[in-house]
């Protein structure tokens, strides 16, 4: 397995994503810069946090015209995991990957902390190895959080089960219905705001994180018959 | 030689929170007619064209696909004698 971590201009949390995906996974994974025309060779693609050309205009606004973009939008057509944190949930909801779009937090302030989550589904990709329901904390940091969709929209993600974590307890954004994750209706494009990567190891106060990049892992090897000697 | 000026606001169903923070510091400071209070952008492009019509086709083309995010964001345009 090959993981992508794309890097466009603003961003600024790939290092951790990509050191995530080294110590958790222990696969091979490349930074891949915005303007890269082919993704074929990855199995997984990830878009990090950060300010991807300043946040101009609106946040993920102009990242999703990177020629890259053409290619991420390609590989989720073809069934291959997407994941996006953060800038990279602003991106997947302005390319229109996913739905719905992350305004400013309603108390109008940047919010940076431990957050509690709740997993509402651990049926897809990317959450399996967490038990359904199950509560944790992954640490936040954004000023543009605030999930929305329409009313029509909210209803097809609950009957989808699309919405894959919520917030628990406070609510840090003011997002439609504790929205903090979301997948698409197929089940392998997933973005949220909370950073998984800044929570796997036990020194970054919480390594809750961790689980989802062995989910993706473990999606990756039963997809392809891996078998694995313990 | 023709300018756009594009104006581009959350839509009125959508929660606009700089709106609000903005209200209450105007009744705070004693101008309590104000209803309601929308924040939005204000943008003006310089189009080299000579065409009115293509203008207004061209900038509701750039409002649709980068100006404004019509899932939570509505867009009106004037097209003016630059």
């Amino acid at each position: 397995m090959r993981v992508a971590v794309i890097v466009f201009p603003g961003s600024n949390a790939d290092v951790d994503l990509y050191n995530a995906v080294e110590d958790v996974m222990g696969v091979p994974v490349d930074y891949v810069w915005h303007s890269e025309t082919d993704l074929s060779g990855y199995d997984a693609i990830l878009l990090p946090g950060g300010f991807s050309y300043g946040d101009y205009l609106r946040c993920g606004a102009v990242a999703r015209f990177s020629p890259v973009m053409e290619q991420v939008v390609k590989a989720a057509e073809a069934g291959k995991l997407v994941m996006g944190i953060c800038n990279g949930f602003q991106i997947l909801t302005e390319v229109g990957l996913l739905p719905g779009a992350l305004l400013r937090n309603r108390s109008l302030k940047f919010a940076c902390k431990l957050s509690g989550l709740r997993v509402d589904n651990n049926e897809t990709p990317f959450t399996l190895d967490y038990a359904a329901g199950e509560e944790i904390q992954i640490p936040i940091a954004h000023g543009e959080g605030n999930y929305y969709c329409d009313e029509e929209t909210l209803a097809k993600l609950k009957a989808n089960k699309q919405i894959v974590f919520r917030y628990n307890g406070e609510n840090p954004n003011g997002s439609l219905d504790d929205i903090a994750g979301i997948c698409n209706e197929r089940g392998n494009v997933l973005g949220m705001m909370p950073h998984p990567e800044r929570a796997v190891h036990k020194w970054m106060t919480s390594d809750d994180g961790r689980r989802m990049f062995t989910s993706i892992l473990k999606t990756w090897r039963e997809q392809n018959s891996v078998t694995t000697h313990a | 030689m023709f300018k756009a000026v594009v104006y581009v606001t959350l839509r009125e169903s959508v929660l606009d929170p700089q709106g609000h923070a903005v209200k209450g510091a105007l009744h705070t400071l004693g101008f309590d007619e104000v209803n309601n209070a929308r924040i939005g952008k204000y943008m003006e492009l310089e189009l080299n064209t000579a065409d009115r019509a293509q203008a207004e086709e061209r900038v509701r083309e750039m409002c649709e696909k980068l100006l404004a995010n019509t899932v939570v964001e509505d867009y009106r345009f004037e097209i003016v004698e630059g």
